[in-house]
């Protein structure tokens, strides 16, 4: 049986790698993806948790994450192929006024 | 044969049932190739291969000789990581779903009994579902690392027909799965003891069927690679060996989605079995492969007659027609199951 | 079983260091694919069968194809380095690993790492994670539903070309 803080220190550095990636990277496909990184990070915990307290409400949760994630993957890679048709980039530096 | 723990006898029988079941499926792709090149050519009136080996029979080796000493000629601004990895992913992936697939009951050998079938997950069917979601890949990655316009087309198109015919693959098979109540298809086997769901479910198996085919890029549905219309499709840039990959998992895919129709729809490994223990553990796999023939026979004839879809009347089928049909079906078929459990 | 958690654990922790770092786009989905599948795996191992299932159907085979679509798509090249604040530059790591070590503390404070842990198995098949969606959960089954529609709808009218 893998002990619960194993799963969480995993947890955890995989939610840090995504943080960063997102923080620090300029593509904004690449920022996304590392949202869905974080994302995945948390249905880990979730399901690590759901594990050690014998509960299975915990991969419900994972269920509607998952769900949720598709949803706003598909309207934000709208978003994204909207802007880049307007902006013609996708560094997020050229993105940063309202106005084109 | 007691003196082996269980573990070892365990460990041996899986080794050998994959060693097994993987030549037999390479043999079956190979012939398979055979099959459709001979039906295919009586269907137009002409012979097909005949002087390689009695009837062809010799024509596979051939190929495969040719194939592996073929120049590899490589374009040279692909991406190489990629061009390299998608016929080696779509080549494995096509070959995980036979892992699942049972093929007959079981022989009790020594005293213990060894059942065909290499593991009987509970979630057996998800997981060749899982397996043919991650096919897309292969084919999409191909495209985009050929660095050319018709393989990128072909890529792009090929992977939006195959996820959008993959959600009326899995809800036409929704409607067996509430009628049998688990996943594990050998279960969903037992539960045909009594009557095929072929009777019970033929709107389900018309879905599935038609979804097979999109899903395995055959025609009536094989726009993303006919040769009329994108060269070669995705495998334009592909060569020798790598392009034999491809090749390969097209067929493997069609052979697993055949087993898979028999196995929903049409009682998998379910006959007539008579005389001695032998003779009892064989022929069930002789209905299996029976079956499954039938079904290679049926697409490759549907293959040599029918002519090609244009992409949108694809597209249009797959969403406006097949999935709202599937949906029906689920609908109808949880309505029959509460009135008839009341 | 356990030492496949930690070989896993580390597949995935590589991969996902190649979606921060990779230049690419198109090589940082496939990292995430990787990542994906390997947290697939730990599902399966910490017993949760049909979210493992899912996670590869839904997430790895269906979500990951519509960013490689999109990132075929859009032609998305290498990535420029950015211009933009050198003292950012040079902060950016350590600053992670600051938050790293904080995260970490908390989480360790609350469960710490040598305690050991009981936990009766868990039927988490399909069949039981079905009646629970269904008769506890079957409100936000149903606002889900909607939810997906109003992004399909979203999706299409954002990415059409012309209104």
């Amino acid at each position: 049986m893998v002990p619960l803080s194993h799963i969480l220190t995993l947890s955890v550095i995989l939610f840090t790698l995504g943080a960063a990636g997102f923080v620090l990277r300029r593509n904004i496909i690449t920022i996304f993806m590392c949202i869905e990184l974080m994302l995945n990070a948390v249905n880990l915990a979730f399901i690590g948790f759901s594990r050690h307290l014998g509960n299975l409400d915990g991969q419900i949760f994972v269920f509607f994450v998952i769900v949720v994630a598709a949803s706003e993957a598909a309207v934000g890679l709208a978003i994204i192929i909207a802007l880049y048709r307007n902006r013609d980039s996708l560094n997020i530096d050229d993105l940063d006024s309202m106005k084109l | 044969m007691a003196t082996f723990s269980d573990t070892t006898f365990f460990l041996i029988a899986t080794v050998v049932k994959v060693v097994v079941v993987l030549v037999v499926l390479l043999t079956v792709v190979a012939y398979a190739v055979w099959l459709e090149r001979k039906v295919v050519a009586r269907i137009q009136s002409r012979w097909g291969p005949y002087r390689v080996g009695p009837h062809g029979l010799l024509q596979p080796v051939a190929d495969g000789l040719k194939i592996f000493l073929k120049e590899d000629i490589v374009p040279h601004d692909v991406d190489r990581f990629v061009y390299w990895l998608a016929p080696f992913l779509a080549f494995t992936l096509a070959f995980f779903s036979i892992a699942v697939i049972p093929f007959g009951e079981s022989i009790t050998i020594g005293g213990r009994e060894i059942f065909f079938q290499i593991t009987d997950l509970p979630i057996g069917l998800l997981f060749i579902f899982a397996v043919t979601s991650l096919g897309v890949y292969g084919i999409v990655l191909a495209g985009w690392a050929s660095n050319s316009k018709y393989p990128l087309f072909g890529g792009l198109r090929s992977s939006a027909q195959m996820i959008s015919y993959e959600l009326s693959l899995g809800l036409g098979v929704v409607g067996v799965l509430m009628i049998c109540g688990t996943l594990s298809l050998r279960g969903i086997v037992e539960a045909q003891r009594g009557v095929w769901n072929i009777f019970l479910q033929p709107v389900g198996f018309l879905v599935y069927f038609m979804s097979a085919i999109a899903e395995t890029n055959r025609l009536p549905f094989d726009l993303p690679e006919g040769e009329t219309e994108l060269v070669g499709g995705f495998h334009t840039e592909y060569s020798s060996l790598k392009f034999a990959m491809f090749f390969m998992a097209e067929y493997a895919n069609i052979v697993t989605v055949s087993c898979l129709a028999t196995l929903l729809f049409f009682g998998g490994w379910l006959g007539p079995v008579f005389g001695p223990p032998v003779l009892r553990a064989v022929l069930p796999l002789f209905w299996f492969a029976l079956k499954v023939l039938i079904f290679l026979f049926v697409y490759i004839w549907i293959r040599g007659t029918l002519p090609r879809f244009r992409y949108d009347q694809l597209m249009a089928f797959g969403w406006k027609f097949l999935l709202p049909v599937a949906l029906l079906n689920i609908l109808a078929t949880s309505f029959i199951i509460a009135w008839w459990s009341s | 079983m356990v030492p496949l958690f930690y070989l896993f654990a580390l597949l995935a922790v590589i991969a996902a260091l190649s979606v921060v770092l990779q230049r690419t786009p198109v090589y940082s989905a496939l990292s995430l694919i990787v990542v994906l599948c390997a947290l697939a795996v730990i599902y399966l191992l910490l017993g949760a069968e049909f979210m493992a299932a899912i996670q590869v159907i839904v997430y790895a085979g269906a979500i990951m194809v519509l960013f490689v679509l999109v990132i075929m798509l859009l032609n998305a090249g290498r990535e420029k380095p950015s211009e933009r604040s050198r003292l950012a530059h040079w902060l950016g790591v350590p600053l992670v690993a600051i938050f790293l070590i904080e995260v970490l503390a908390v989480v360790w404070r609350q469960f710490p790492p040598g305690s050991p842990s009981y936990a009766a198995p868990l039927d988490a098949g399909p069949a039981a994670i079905g009646t629970l969606l269904f008769r506890n959960y079957v409100l936000p089954f149903e606002v889900t539903s909607i939810l997906i529609l109003v992004a399909v709808m979203g999706a299409v009218v954002l990415a059409k070309k012309q209104l």
